[in-house]
């Protein structure tokens, strides 16, 4: 074997050795001395809380059984999941107590109910929310919620997808381990504040910071090397999907299956129809400020004018003297520092679990096709266009086919116009 | 001056006595970039033909045009009078007209034999039911495989016979390419540059192989930057500059247009133009 | 546990039926990818139709066994077409974000309570086969091959799925060594340069696809068939990824690359899950729980596939020269 290829397999050896070490400190704290990880128990309760189509959001929902008791809360969507180890019939009730103002129960005695997982391993249990005592919000009103959600969502796609389509437009890499640098800042940002109870700027800036050096690490240890070996961008596709899998089961293995609790003290603000946060409303703000820092970065400093220079023509920038690879190497940090943002700003606004940035990436996707692969700027308009349609769409169709239509759009733009809406044509032959 | 290829004066977009193509208004813009602008052009039948010009000047675009591997903003053209404005690359192969490409597209992982096998058209085995009958298929593999084999030998590749493609060097891979587009009896043969990246003792070879071609009734078009290879072996000569034609005639005369020395010398002014020198500042292709 | 049980649990997975699923979809996509170069990160697409068609030929229509499979086979077709027409014409790296998007779509839709009427919803569909089983000809008993002990019904289930393998192996041999297979072959390696030959290269990829997405349809029902259980879960992206590192290990432009790819590699799991527990029972990997074991699975199968396509890209049987990966 000779140098080079050595060098890949030194340095997934070293980062499955530093995730060992890491999961061995996880074990040794308190936290894991709690019963068998649920996430591998066999037997899963889900559903969906919404009133409306308005998904229902930080409910606490409890499973029983003699004397086992699990319990999770519902996400962002109103959509919730508890795995059990054993089959039978599990007593599944709502805690009336967490139960937003806004939405009521359907009748008194809807917040129990049963699973039956007798004969299957997966029941969905509903709760009749509404209908009868609440007034519908009128349909204005609802996009206005919609489209404020969307937006709110869009910045964050947003962040993420230029880290993407930073990567690509230097390295013609598309990413499949993407997502997990999102994952990956939630957890660490769940690591620091919710677990560690550090102070939230101090937790969010470490949890940026690792993976930062995460995404470091990731282009010393496997893309550089790959890349000296000049090995096909198919090929280094494929590679980016098994470490993607490798990360997210290592993630798996470390944080356990089930979704982190990363709030804290959110305090609810109301504008007009929509109900927000104080926690929502200083990470959009944060997120566009992020954005205009990157606009900044590209169009202003000689490193992003470089970086683009890398990316429209990087044999070209090359002969102009511009040392290609350390720009590189630049891309994938400040890419992974955004995405580490958008992990941090997701997971303080709707939780976290270890399959979160993959569940967007093909969102990222979508967006960063929609823009013009490569071009970052593009990218942060796809995804809010992105977001918009995700959320806005669950008022015309149902709230669980809202991803389908990003993926519809992602589809039929790279079929229709695969260099984006915004991109311009690429000369040819 | 008189000649026997065109009706009258040699100038741009000149009548041809027996032309096998013909292209009308044909452009091609890449965002407002005109890559291609050609108002009339006619490829003479039986001769060798010489497209020229400097890097840029959309002869490869042009090219592509023609063959249906890219469309046109605008334009029409005939092919022994049938019109292929608007018809895919593989119907264009099928009427006999048979391009190859600047980078060299031999198919590496496929032995030699295979690749010339490949070339021939109207093979019964290659459609999906019949490919499960081998007799409907047999009789005629062999016939293709002799014709082959013939041709291997021909282009001194025999030896190779059994090898990728992949293994090939660089000029081998060149004459693979018109080999294998030989197979299938081509009226016109459009060459992208045939003699980039060989060597020059292929050189030789390559342009007996051409004009074997043209000996045998076939009528070639070829791209070309080496000036004194144009003038070696090609019967007539077109120069494009900035997409248009601008020159056309038998190479002496060409050589000679003050309208040819311009459009080198106005895209590299330190060019010589009897050099190969044009071919190395080439970007990004 | 000792070494005998594990091995004849890793032997029981060498032929299990759900080991036959995933070859068959891995052959499936040697069509696609070792042989015409498609870049499908959406087999599991595929599969899901050949098994949601056939559940839902036999728990609606109540047709017979061929009907049902005819079914299945025809909505896997179908999707071929559907999503080939409009994209084979793309770039590589996109067809592989399109299928991949379009299989996500597909069970995210299929697994959707609005789709439950047709598809069962998340629950998914069960007992659909009652007509497969009833023409088990193996009396009733229990059947001890070596080490595996099976009831005449998982007998008769595998000897099916074998069947299954040893038919679209041939199947997929007698193609790619006919001229068709040799189009096919020119198209992975460049297809301009086939066009550019006459052919039309359109029609071969859109044949390609739609006979791979067939085989990988007999994959999906052979897969549901012994549980009698269809979930929409079954079909994420691990499938297809699964599927590739089958693929992938075996080489991806031959006939038993898959077969054996698909053997080795579950035997392989099975052997590494059990080893892994005695070391945990036995208290020598602390930081691990017994629970986890089950997830080291999916990890090994990200770094088996990074492996492979860093350092030996034509799988086993590939030949070396013939790797199988361009731009």
């Amino acid at each position: 074997m000779n140098r080079l290829l050595k060098g890949p397999a030194r340095a997934i050896g070293a980062l499955i050795a530093g995730f060992l070490i890491f999961a061995g400190l996880l074990t040794a704290s308190p936290a894991s001395a709690a019963d068998a990880d649920p996430s591998t128990f066999a037997y899963t309760i889900a559903g969906t809380l919404q009133q409306d189509d308005t998904p229902i959001t930080g409910v606490t929902i409890i499973a029983s059984k003699d004397a086992e008791k699990f319990e999770t809360k519902s996400d962002e969507f109103g959509e919730w999941t508890i795995m059990v180890p054993t089959d039978g019939i599990w007593k599944v009730e709502l805690d009336t107590t967490t139960i937003p103002k806004e939405f009521n129960l359907a009748n008194k005695d809807g917040a129990v109910n049963e699973a039956d997982l007798s004969q299957t391993d997966f029941a969905a249990v509903l709760f009749k929310f509404g209908t009868d005592v609440v007034v519908k919000q009128s349909f204005t009103d609802q996009l206005l919620v919609r489209v404020f959600a969307g937006f709110n969502f869009g910045l964050m796609l947003a962040i993420a997808a230029i880290g993407i389509t930073l990567i690509y437009g230097t390295t013609g890499l598309n990413n499949f381990a993407h997502g997990e640098m999102v994952t990956l800042g939630a957890m660490m940002m769940w690591l620091f504040y919710s677990f560690f109870q550090w102070n939230i700027l101090v937790a969010g800036l470490v949890a940026v910071a690792a993976v930062t050096a995460f995404g470091w690490a990731q282009d010393a240890g496997i893309w550089k090397p790959l890349r000296k070996r000049r090995l096909g961008l198919n090929q280094m596709m494929i590679v980016s999907i098994g470490f993607g899998i490798v990360a997210r089961y290592l993630i798996l293995l470390f944080f356990a299956g089930d979704t982190k609790d990363i709030s804290g003290a959110a305090t609810v603000i109301q504008l007009g129809p929509i109900f927000t946060s104080d926690v929502t409303l200083v990470s959009m703000v944060i997120s566009v400020l992020a954005l205009l820092g990157v606009a900044y970065f590209l169009t202003r400093t000689r490193i992003g004018k470089a970086t683009r220079a890398v990316s429209d023509n990087s044999s070209l920038a090359a002969s102009t003297g511009i040392d290609v690879e350390r720009i590189i190497r630049i891309v994938w940090v400040v890419a992974a520092a955004l995405t580490g943002l958008a992990g941090v700003l997701y997971g303080l606004q709707f939780q976290g679990n270890w399959s979160m940035g993959y569940d967007i990436l093909l969102l990222l996707f979508a967006a960063v096709t929609l823009g013009g692969l490569g071009a970052p700027l593009g990218a942060a308009v796809g995804a809010l266009i992105i977001g918009m349609v995700v959320e806005v769409s669950t008022l015309f169709m149902p709230s669980e086919l809202k991803y389908v239509s990003a993926l519809l759009i992602l589809i039929v733009i790279l079929v229709v116009r695969p260099q984006g809406v915004l991109g311009k044509k690429q000369r040819i032959g | 001056m008189a000649n026997d290829i065109s009706v009258g004066k040699a100038e741009p977009g000149c009548k041809k006595i027996d032309p096998i193509l013909v292209a009308d208004n044909v452009t091609r813009q890449f965002g407002g970039l005109t890559a291609v602008d050609v108002k009339h052009v006619e490829i003479p039948r039986g001769k060798i033909t010489a497209l020229i010009g400097p890097n840029g000047a959309g002869k490869t675009t042009f090219f592509n045009l023609l063959t249906g591997f890219d469309k046109p903003n605008t334009g029409t053209w005939t092919y022994e009078g049938k019109d292929l404005a608007g018809m895919p690359s593989y119907k264009v192969a099928r009427l006999g007209m048979i391009r190859t490409f600047q980078l060299t597209k031999a198919l590496s992982l496929l032995t030699v034999i295979d690749n010339m096998r490949l070339g021939a058209q109207g093979q019964a085995g290659e459609g999906f039911f019949k490919a499960f009958i081998r007799p409907l298929w047999s009789a005629n593999e062999k016939r293709i495989t002799a014709k082959a084999d013939e041709l291997l030998t021909r282009f001194k590749l025999d030896a190779k016979r059994e090898d990728y493609a992949a293994a090939l060097s660089g000029g081998q891979r060149k004459l693979l390419e018109m080999a294998r587009a030989l197979m299938s009896d081509p009226k016109l043969v459009m060459l992208d540059e045939p003699m980039a990246g060989v060597n020059p003792a292929l050189t030789q070879s390559l342009l007996e192989h051409i004009k074997d071609l043209k000996n045998n009734g076939t009528t070639v078009l070829f791209v070309e930057h080496d000036m004194h290879m144009v003038r070696n072996i090609s019967d007539w000569v077109i120069v494009m500059a900035e997409g248009k034609i601008v020159a056309e005639g038998p190479p002496s005369q060409v050589m000679k247009d003050q309208a040819v020395i311009d459009a080198y010398l106005g895209a590299h002014a330190d060019t010589d133009l009897g050099t190969v020198a044009i071919n190395k500042i080439k970007v990004g292709k | 546990m000792d070494i005998i049980q594990i091995l004849s649990l890793a032997l029981n997975e060498l032929v299990a039926p759900m080991t036959v699923g995933y070859i068959l979809c891995a052959i499936g996509l040697a069509v696609h990818f070792g042989f015409t170069g498609l870049l499908n990160f959406g087999q599991a697409a595929f599969a899901a139709l050949g098994a949601y068609g056939y559940g839902y030929a036999v728990l609606v229509f109540g047709w017979d066994l061929w009907g049902a499979i005819l079914f299945g086979l025809i909505c896997a077709m179908a999707f071929a077409a559907l999503l080939g027409i409009p994209t084979l014409r793309l770039r590589a790296d996109y067809l592989a974000i399109v299928t991949i998007a379009a299989s996500q779509a597909l069970r995210f839709t299929v697994g959707s309570s609005t789709a439950a009427p047709i598809t069962g919803g998340s629950a998914g569909q069960s007992q659909f086969g009652e007509s497969f089983y009833a023409l088990n000809p193996f009396p009733e008993g229990e059947y001890n091959l070596g080490t595996v002990t099976l009831t005449n019904l998982e007998l008769w289930m595998r000897v099916v799925a074998w069947g299954l393998v040893a038919i679209a192996a041939l199947f997929v041999f007698a193609l790619t060594r006919s001229p068709w297979g040799r189009v096919l072959k020119g198209i992975r390696e460049d297809e301009d340069a086939v066009r550019a030959l006459g052919k039309n290269v359109f029609a071969y990829k859109l044949q390609a696809l739609v006979i791979g997405g067939s085989i990988a349809a007999f994959g999906g029902m052979v897969f549901v068939m012994s549980s009698q259980a269809n979930e929409p879960t079954n079909w994420g992206t691990n499938f297809t990824f699964i599927t590739w590192t089958i693929l992938l290990l075996g080489g991806a432009a031959t006939i038993l690359g898959p077969i054996v790819g698909g053997m080795v590699f579950f035997a392989l799991l099975t052997l590494i899950e059990s080893f892994l527990e005695i070391l945990v029972n036995a208290g020598l990997l602390p930081f691990l729980l017994i629970e986890q074991v089950a997830q080291i699975r999916f990890l090994l199968v990200g770094l088996i596939l990074m492996l492979l396509v860093i350092f030996r890209p034509q799988g086993f049987f590939g030949n070396k020269k013939e790797m199988q990966f361009n731009g």
